[in-house]
């Protein structure tokens, strides 16, 4: 047994382990089972790749691997730790960023390193190789930089509307198909630098054109992109390991987001693409007519009065922190033998399953927490429903209004039950810029103000 | 699709705003009106003017008075049925037919199905005719399903009936003069009416059974305060036959638990119906006769046919064993100030429906399943029964939103696809055909590795999403095994570069696997 084959046998050890993983999550049940054998996979493929490496290594280079996973694996705990729930969405398109940048470097080393190839054909190979790679890593780099800032709010959200933006898509695309045949043919320094620039302005292009309302889709779809640039680093490096990884997290990556894309109403292909961002819909004259307020006093009464209650969160409850308030206000409600249930909208938050998270985060039981289709058809039997911070998904116009931007995407139908309280900042239209006729229903009434302050409000009334 | 389809442009009312009769009922008996003075002031909100016939609230207890002050206009019974929409409760009779002018539109009670002479006279006027009973039963239209309203007010009131008729408390009490027992009801049928039923004889503390052919209603039947009596077929299961005798195996046993239960019970109450067919016999002689003297029936099928031996609908009967059958077939009427109420306010919604302008204009449109349902008759012509394709229809709704790019690729999607499979399956061969080793190796890998993905993801519970999407990026950073291997290259530039990569892939792996660890660590069952 040579350290290579030990290596090898290592890496077929660790991909199972990370197909493990993956079958694991897919359950409440196993999913802490299934983290483990991801972790264990890292770990016997790390250690058996630096027993390999360091195998007759010059100490420069042992020490250089060392001091960098160090710093990486603090710098990475540290992050992890103090990282709020809500910036759950932000940390994970900044964590697929640097995937994205290891790919580019390890591409670059990839043709620093030129070896010695018995066949030209191999060599040719070779550099097809160097380019894709770096190409597909270059686009996760920046496509998952912009997601990071949109997410963040450090860039403004709105769709980057370029004019003949699809025809800058293909154009950028095209011209990576040309630049990689150049460079089979002679390879250069220069041409690497530019598919590099390219890449990386395809990536930020493609990103900055989608909306951020969108955005949950996006970071699942730059997940499968990191995904596929570890597999063509494999493909550059002749290792199997990175092969089976990466196209495991590219296709599982590609399949979530079409979930999610069907739970939108959207196109797959147009979101692989990019640049699906709604178009701002100009001028919407329709008059809506007066909408109704509500103390928080009277929302109390409302809810001791309810038989049974539904929750419906959006985004608004993470970016409020109201998360833990509204969990106090349903085990009080429980206390008091209302039924308390949530209904999520798959594309709620920024990220697919983040009220999820945030939800548990704050101790809410998960078998109270319900999807849209296990949901739906109870809100007509349901005495108040509470609209904490969402205003997209539980918009009526998408199943009522054929005109309307986001008719045909699935939403959860609050309007049905007898009473809807609309917790909102303000009257301002939803992410997708699309004005909201829930709010001017004879059965809604708006609590207006910061939604953690007033669901503390509601449980003092209590 | 038939010929009246074609003509999809909308009927449009010719005066500037159209006018809402509200009439008297004239129908024997009838003590409902189809607009009060809170709906009126809907009405008059989506733009029309309403007139009233003069005492046309009077049995629900609205005035004229409450009318005016409404909005409305009270006027006497030829302007009422003059107008340009004619809201009424129950269907109009031959000579109120006549007193509707051209192009009219009349909304009421129709049931198409069984009143086919009725739907002949109406096509022999050039009006237009809504059934409220005929609201395609979609969540969308709910709120305009009179049925549905009107068997919840129908279920509270038969209890109220049943109460009136039984010489006894519901409830169970211990007073110094002795102790009381409960009454005992069974409701059949956990329908609207029959959860109505179940929620107010529990309310009044009565023990409360109820029996449904879908055990899903389980759950709603306990919510209420009832008992739910499942028919136990599987019990009665034996080796033989298991599909087809299922249905007969099933009423025999549910035939089996009325009869231990009419011998038990003090009221039964039945509200089973199945449409366009008589209602089912549920309680027989033979049951009726064993119940206890003075116990009560309500027959709330008593017009369909009837769910009890012996029940003659809109009448009280007393069997010779001193059981009492109610059929009375009004029940909704009888609490006519929120019947009319409820009815009023589906009428709104469906005004609603067919406002789109709020400008007292009334539109239909027949691409809208809900407006195709409701309409019976169309300036003349027979529209019922309504097409079924309209299931089907929906699907291309969505197309033609505004979003035009997708729709020609929608269509030429069974081709596109094949081509795109196909030249893909091509190129995949080529490419493997041609190219050395290890590229073929590589591709066997990638390919098998992209279909176990594919699978293991296929059964992703929704709120593992974000856990799921955390690890599958930490596994991404499995990339640092590739930096790794360069990092000790002579070149120093390669092992910088490798360095860099190698430090930010640690990031990954390390931060997300403790993220991904974190979040799991909270989600927890209680």
């Amino acid at each position: 047994m040579s350290v290579e084959s030990a290596a090898t046998a290592a890496y077929i050890v660790a991909a199972l382990l990370f197909i493990l993983s993956l079958a694991g999550l897919s359950k409440h049940e196993t999913a802490k089972a299934g983290v483990i054998y991801g972790i264990s996979g890292m770990t016997i493929a790390l250690v058996a790749t630096i027993i390999a490496v360091v195998d007759g290594a010059e100490a420069l280079g042992v020490i250089l691997l060392i001091v960098a996973v160090a710093i990486g694996g603090a710098i990475g705990l540290w992050r992890a730790r103090i990282v709020e729930m809500t910036g759950m969405p932000e940390l994970i398109a900044l964590l697929h960023s640097f995937v994205g940048l290891a790919a580019v470097l390890v591409g670059w080393n990839g043709y620093l390193e030129h070896p010695d190839f018995v066949l030209q054909s191999l060599e040719d190979i070779h550099n097809a190789e160097v380019f894709i790679g770096v190409f597909i890593g270059g686009v996760t780099f920046t496509g998952s930089i912009v997601a990071n800032l949109k997410l963040s709010a450090k860039i403004s959200s709105a769709p980057l509307v370029l004019p003949g933006k699809n025809l800058i898509n293909l154009g950028a695309l095209a011209l990576f198909a040309i630049l990689t045949t150049w460079f089979v043919i002679s390879p250069a320094l220069w041409l690497l630098i530019l598919v590099t620039i390219v890449a990386l302005a395809l990536g930020w292009h493609l990103v900055a054109s989608i909306g951020g309302g969108d955005m949950p889709v996006v970071v699942s779809m730059l997940n499968s992109y990191s995904g596929w640039a570890a597999a063509a680093a494999g493909f550059l490096l002749n290792n199997d390991l990175l092969i089976v990884t990466g196209a495991l997290v590219g296709s599982s990556g590609a399949y979530l987001s079409y979930i999610m894309c069907k739970a939108m109403n959207r196109s797959f292909i147009s979101v692989i693409a990019g640049g699906f961002g709604i178009e701002a819909s100009g001028g919407d004259d329709t008059e809506y007519g007066e909408h109704r307020e509500i103390s928080a006093q009277e929302t109390a009464e409302l809810l001791t009065n309810a038989s049974s209650v539904i929750i419906t969160p959006g985004y608004g409850m993470a970016v409020a922190q109201a998360q833990y308030p509204v969990a106090d206000l349903t085990k009080k409600l429980r206390e008091r033998g209302v039924e308390v249930r949530f209904g999520i909208h798959p594309v709620a938050g920024r990220l697919p399953g983040h009220m999820n998270v945030l939800l548990a985060e704050a101790k809410v039981p998960y078998d109270i927490v319900l999807e849209m289709d296990e949901i739906n058809d109870d809100f007509a039997s349901t005495s108040v429903v509470l609209v904490i911070g969402a205003n997209d998904t539980v918009n009526p116009a998408a199943s009522e209004d054929p005109s309307s931007p986001i008719a045909g995407m699935p939403v959860l139908h609050v309007w049905e039950s007898e009473n809807v309280v609309v917790f909102k900042r303000s009257m301002a239209a939803g992410y997708a810029g699309v004005q909201n006729p829930l709010f001017f229903r004879d059965n809604t009434q708006m609590l207006f103000g910061d939604a953690k302050d007033r669901v503390e409000d509601i449980i003092r009334a209590l | 699709m038939n010929d009246e389809i074609d003509e999809q442009a909308p009927v449009e009312t010719a005066a500037p705003a159209a006018v809402i009769g509200i009439v008297r009922e004239t129908a024997p008996g009838e003590t409902r009106v189809a607009g009060t003075p809170a709906t009126v002031a809907q009405l008059i909100k989506l733009g029309y003017r309403v007139a009233v016939e003069t005492g046309a609230g009077e049995k629900s207890s609205f005035t004229d008075e409450a009318y005016a002050e409404a909005g409305a206009e009270v006027a006497d019974t030829a302007t009422a049925w003059g107008a340009d929409v004619v809201l009424k409760v129950n269907a109009p009779s031959t000579g109120e037919i006549a007193q509707l002018k051209d192009d009219a539109i009349v909304a009421s009670f129709i049931a198409p199905a069984l009143n086919p002479d009725l739907l002949a006279a109406l096509s022999q006027r050039s009006i237009t005719a809504l059934a409220m009973d005929a609201v395609p039963r979609i969540s969308r239209a709910q709120s305009m399903d009179v049925l549905s309203s009107m068997a919840n007010i129908a279920g509270y009131r038969a209890v109220v009936e049943a109460a009136h008729e039984f010489g006894r408390f519901f409830t169970g009490q211990v007073t110094a003069a002795g102790k009381v027992p409960p009454a005992k009801v069974l409701v059949a049928g956990a329908g609207v009416a029959g959860l109505a039923a179940i929620g107010a004889a529990s309310s009044l503390g009565a023990i409360v059974r109820a029996t449904d052919p879908r055990p899903e209603v389980a759950d709603q039947v306990k919510s209420i305060g009832g008992e739910y009596l499942k028919v136990d077929v599987e019990v009665e299961e034996s080796t033989d036959g298991y599909a087809k005798a299922t249905s007969e195996d099933y009423d025999r046993r549910a035939a089996e638990i009325y009869s231990e239960q009419a011998a038990d019970v003090d009221i039964v109450i039945t509200t089973a119906l199945i449409p366009g067919r008589a209602a089912p016999r549920l309680l027989t002689e033979a049951d009726i006769a064993s119940m206890k003297p003075g116990s009560v029936v309500v027959d709330m099928a008593a017009a369909q046919g009837g769910n009890v031996a012996g029940s003659v609908a809109g009448e009280k009967v007393v069997t010779e064993n001193g059981v009492t059958i109610i059929g009375y077939t009004d029940l909704a009427g009888r609490l006519p100030t929120q019947a009319s109420q409820l009815y009023g306010t589906n009428l709104v919604n469906l005004l609603k429906l067919l406002t789109p302008g709020k400008d007292g204009q009334l539109v239909l449109d027949f691409d809208d399943v809900v407006q195709r349902g409701v309409t019976v008759v169309r300036d003349g012509q027979t529209t019922w029964p309504p097409p079924e394709v309209k299931v089907s229809a929906a699907a291309p709704a969505p197309a033609a939103s505004p979003e035009p790019a997708p729709e020609p690729k929608a269509k030429a999607t069974p081709l596109a696809k094949g081509l795109a499979i196909a030249g893909g399956i091509a190129a995949l061969f080529l490419v493997n055909a041609f190219a050395p080793q290890p590229l073929p190796q590589h591709f066997t890998v990638l390919v098998l590795s992209i279909v176990i993905g594919y699978y293991v993801i296929g059964k992703v519970h929704h709120a593992l999403h974000t856990p799921l999407m955390s690890v599958t990026n930490a596994i991404s950073g499995i990339i640092v095994v590739g930096a790794m291997v360069q990092i000790t290259s002579d070149d120093l530039a390669i092992s910088l570069l490798a360095f860099v990569a190698v430090l930010i892939a640690s990031i990954n792996v390390f931060g997300g696997f403790a993220v991904t660890r974190r979040m799991l660590s909270m989600f927890s069952k209680g």
